[in-house]
């Protein structure tokens, strides 16, 4: 970003709460509309088929989510609130302000339907692809979140729902293929590969590019070709420009810090989207640093998910990005205790902030996740996702360094993550931690 | 009025095209392992290719239906990168002139490693860029390229350095590309066109559809071969599509399906080079009549 354009947050903080919530210019806030540039980075590097598909969802984009054609973001913002339950709160975390003598807000995403920010995204989508007049939705999934906001947001539309899953994850996340089925929605076991989230992206992709005239791919995150990192972002901006507003009116400022977990990087651009252009507001993008920062290229395995930190320039799934990868350019198998952020690259927006020096990666290793997890759920009473554990885990390590107030994205709960945490618990001494022995055995 | 594409960079591609239909294979190179994939190459050029398209394999290949992934899985199991694909296109012995089919990434990134150690000292970011495996691709004898995931937007940088080096850039057009985007890519095309015959993936099918048809029509009014792909396994696939105005055929899955039976049922090397060569002369024969009727059709018109 350039000197010369306005700092719109020292333009507005000196007036009351409600224009500093709606500043006239944010620069920011709309980059990649036109053109999916960011930078170096973004594009559309995908097969010739899905090229057409590309241009009509970038023309429903521009017309129904930025001109608001047909009251498309009025009915998506109804559905957010009425079937979503936004807003979601922004809860000032008393036991972790004292701990770390700071205020500690935490902008509850754990409480959108659903039990993590991942609606934001699926719903906008779904509907999107109503007003397109497509007949029907496909969806990757890693975790089992996005592919279950997905199914939830189709009954909830009453669209056919198709989603591809890594077998390998099917595995390890069988309440949510459950709550998939329950909610109509088929779900396809992607055995290619590894069985993990980039296998069952890439066969979304096929799928996509055979029955692309009637069919809409609601990806899950932040990345793949323009325009759905834009879009995806600005679907889920509400959470930072409710942030936002709530910091202003509730805690009498804006932040000092943003902090959130970074995969993909969905909740990392909707909590970060609304605060970009307010420079005064650092933002920290906390990546599954895995069991260590090292590869190991002879076996192409990358023990973590740190792409933004460790990656470099490549070009995965429709978009140049940041990515593990090994010196040809084959993708790395990723690793993380948290499924949700174990994958290769990272949206295209975040590798140009980080480029910028705008927005801080870093990141917090398996260990120090769990650990997050036991104090939030022990101090707080709130069970986080593995994925948003991370967050905490960097505030404990980083607390020292951060202003005075400090927002983290609580993005989604971790009622999914009960067995891995059990198990991984097990296997440390945590001192936060219950004696989970018991339950290990198999119940 | 559409522009007419330059003759391609490359005379021996050119040559493939000249005089009657051009048979065009593509098997992934490593697959299962390279001994045995050089003996398959060697067997599609006996049995009459004109072009052959070499699959450089990726971890990620978006375009592929399961039988060339998994030709692609076994060709990166057993050790298939960059530099052995290039060493492989230097030792394989054919007359036809090849074609590397790979991904993006694979181009973008080649050379990163020496430029990343230097940048690291100089502090720079490392930016490598396609120009460095094209510059190695030409000095193996590759003629030309295919990038199923580069859109003609993104090719400038590629398409410069193809220019640069004398290699064609193969684009695919789909049933679902649209007029303007035709025009785009024809700017870009050399050697000639790959005319997707149906929507989807790769992957061997019975039937040829009605959308390539539609799709030769549209392509008529430009001077650059025109070669079908995706779908086609048998003699009669060939003979109609060359009929029907391909200048050539291009057949994948087909081919690597009989690599991969050579696989699951243990069969040796020589006996699946046989098919293969067997499967090619029949494919090559099924063009030629294709295209004998066409200029029969012509001639008594």
């Amino acid at each position: 970003m350039s000197e010369t354009e306005p700092t719109t947050s020292e333009a507005t903080s000196a007036t009351d709460g409600a224009d500093a919530a709606t500043p006239s210019r944010r620069p920011g806030r709309e980059r990649g509309r036109d053109d999916g540039k960011f930078g170096r980075y973004g594009g559309q590097y995908v097969p010739e088929a899905l090229m057409p598909a590309i241009e009509e969802l970038t023309d429903a984009y521009r017309r129904y989510v930025l001109g608001n054609e047909d009251g498309f973001m009025d009915e998506f913002r109804e559905r957010l609130a009425d079937f979503g339950g936004r807003p979601t709160p922004l809860q000032r975390a008393d036991r972790l302000s004292e701990r770390y003598d700071l205020e500690v807000y935490l902008k509850r995403e754990d409480l959108l339907h659903g039990g993590a920010h991942k609606l934001n995204n699926a719903l906008g989508q779904v509907l999107l692809a109503k007003y397109m007049g497509k007949e029907r939705i496909v969806a990757e999934t890693g975790a089992g979140q996005h592919g279950t906001a997905t199914a939830m947001a189709a009954a909830h539309l009453d669209m056919p729902c198709e989603i591809y899953m890594g077998e390998r994850d099917i595995n390890r996340q069988r309440p949510n293929v459950f709550r998939m089925k329950l909610n109509g929605a088929e779900v396809n076991p992607v055995t290619a590969g590894r069985g993990t989230l980039k296998e069952a992206i890439s066969e979304t992709m096929r799928d996509w590019a055979t029955t692309v005239e009637n069919t809409h791919y609601v990806i899950g995150s932040v990345v793949g070709p323009h325009p759905f990192p834009v879009m995806v972002r600005d679907f889920q901006a509400v959470i930072s420009e409710e942030a936002r507003e709530q910091s202003i009116e509730k805690a009498g400022g804006l932040p000092t810090d943003v902090v959130a977990c970074a995969g993909g990087g969905s909740n990392t651009m909707g909590a970060f989207a609304g605060f970009v252009d307010d420079e005064a507001v650092a933002l920290h993008a906390v990546e599954a640093g895995g069991s260590t920062l090292e590869v190991d290229e002879e076996a192409g395995v990358a023990p973590n998910s740190a792409s933004l930190y460790a990656g470099d320039e490549g070009v995965l799934h429709g978009a140049r990005t940041k990515l593990l990868q090994d010196s040809d350019g084959q993708i790395m198998e990723s690793h993380s205790i948290s499924s949700g952020l174990d994958y290769a690259g990272v949206g295209p927006e975040l590798a140009y902030l980080v480029d910028e020096g705008r927005v801080n990666p870093v990141a917090v290793d398996d260990d120090a996740a769990l650990e997050g997890f036991h104090r939030l759920s022990r101090t707080e009473g709130i069970i986080p996702a593995l994925e948003t554990a991370h967050a905490f885990g960097f505030l404990e390590e980083h607390h020292e360094e951060l202003g005075e107030r400090v927002v983290v994205n609580v993005s989604g709960r971790g009622d999914k993550d009960l067995d891995a945490a059990i198990e991984e618990t097990d296997k440390r001494d945590i001192a936060e931690a219950p004696d989970m022995s018991m339950f290990t055995g198999g119940i | 009025m559409a522009r007419v594409p330059e003759t391609g960079n490359s005379e021996a591609i050119a040559a493939a095209f000249a005089d009657g239909p051009a048979y065009i294979p593509y098997l992934a190179v490593g697959d299962p392992d390279e001994e045995s994939s050089k003996a398959y190459v060697e067997a599609l050029d006996r049995g009459g290719a004109d072009v052959i398209e070499l699959g450089l394999p990726f971890s990620e290949p978006i375009a592929e239906g399961s039988t060339i992934q998994g030709a692609l899985v076994r060709a990166l199991d057993a050790g298939m990168t960059p530099d052995r694909f290039f060493a492989f296109a230097e030792e394989v012995e054919v007359e036809a002139p090849l074609v590397c089919m790979t991904y993006y990434n694979l181009i973008y990134q080649y050379g990163s490693g020496e430029a990343r150690s230097a940048s690291d000292a100089s502090g720079e970011t490392a930016s490598t860029g396609p120009r460095p495996f094209v510059e190695r691709a030409a000095a193996a004898g590759i003629q030309g390229l295919v990038v199923p995931d580069l859109p003609a937007e993104e090719a400038d940088p590629l398409r410069e350095a193809c220019d640069e080096f004398g290699l064609d850039l193969v684009f695919i057009v789909a049933p679902t590309t649209v007029d303007d985007r035709l025009d785009r890519i024809m700017s870009q095309v050399s050697g000639y066109v790959y005319v997707q015959a149906r929507l989807g993936t790769t992957g061997a099918r019975s039937d040829v559809s009605d959308q390539t048809t539609e799709s030769l029509d549209r392509l008529r009014e430009y001077d650059v071969p025109k070669a079908v792909g995706f779908g086609i396994s048998a003699g009669e696939h060939a003979e109609r599509i060359v009929a029907g105005g391909a200048d050539g055929i291009i057949v994948g899955s087909a081919l690597v399906d009989i690599v991969a039976e050579g696989v699951e049922d243990d069969l040796s090397t020589a006996e699946v080079a046989d098919r293969l060569e067997a499967l090619s002369r029949e494919l090559k024969a099924g063009a030629e009549r294709g295209y004998a009727a066409r200029v029969e059709a012509a001639e008594s018109r």
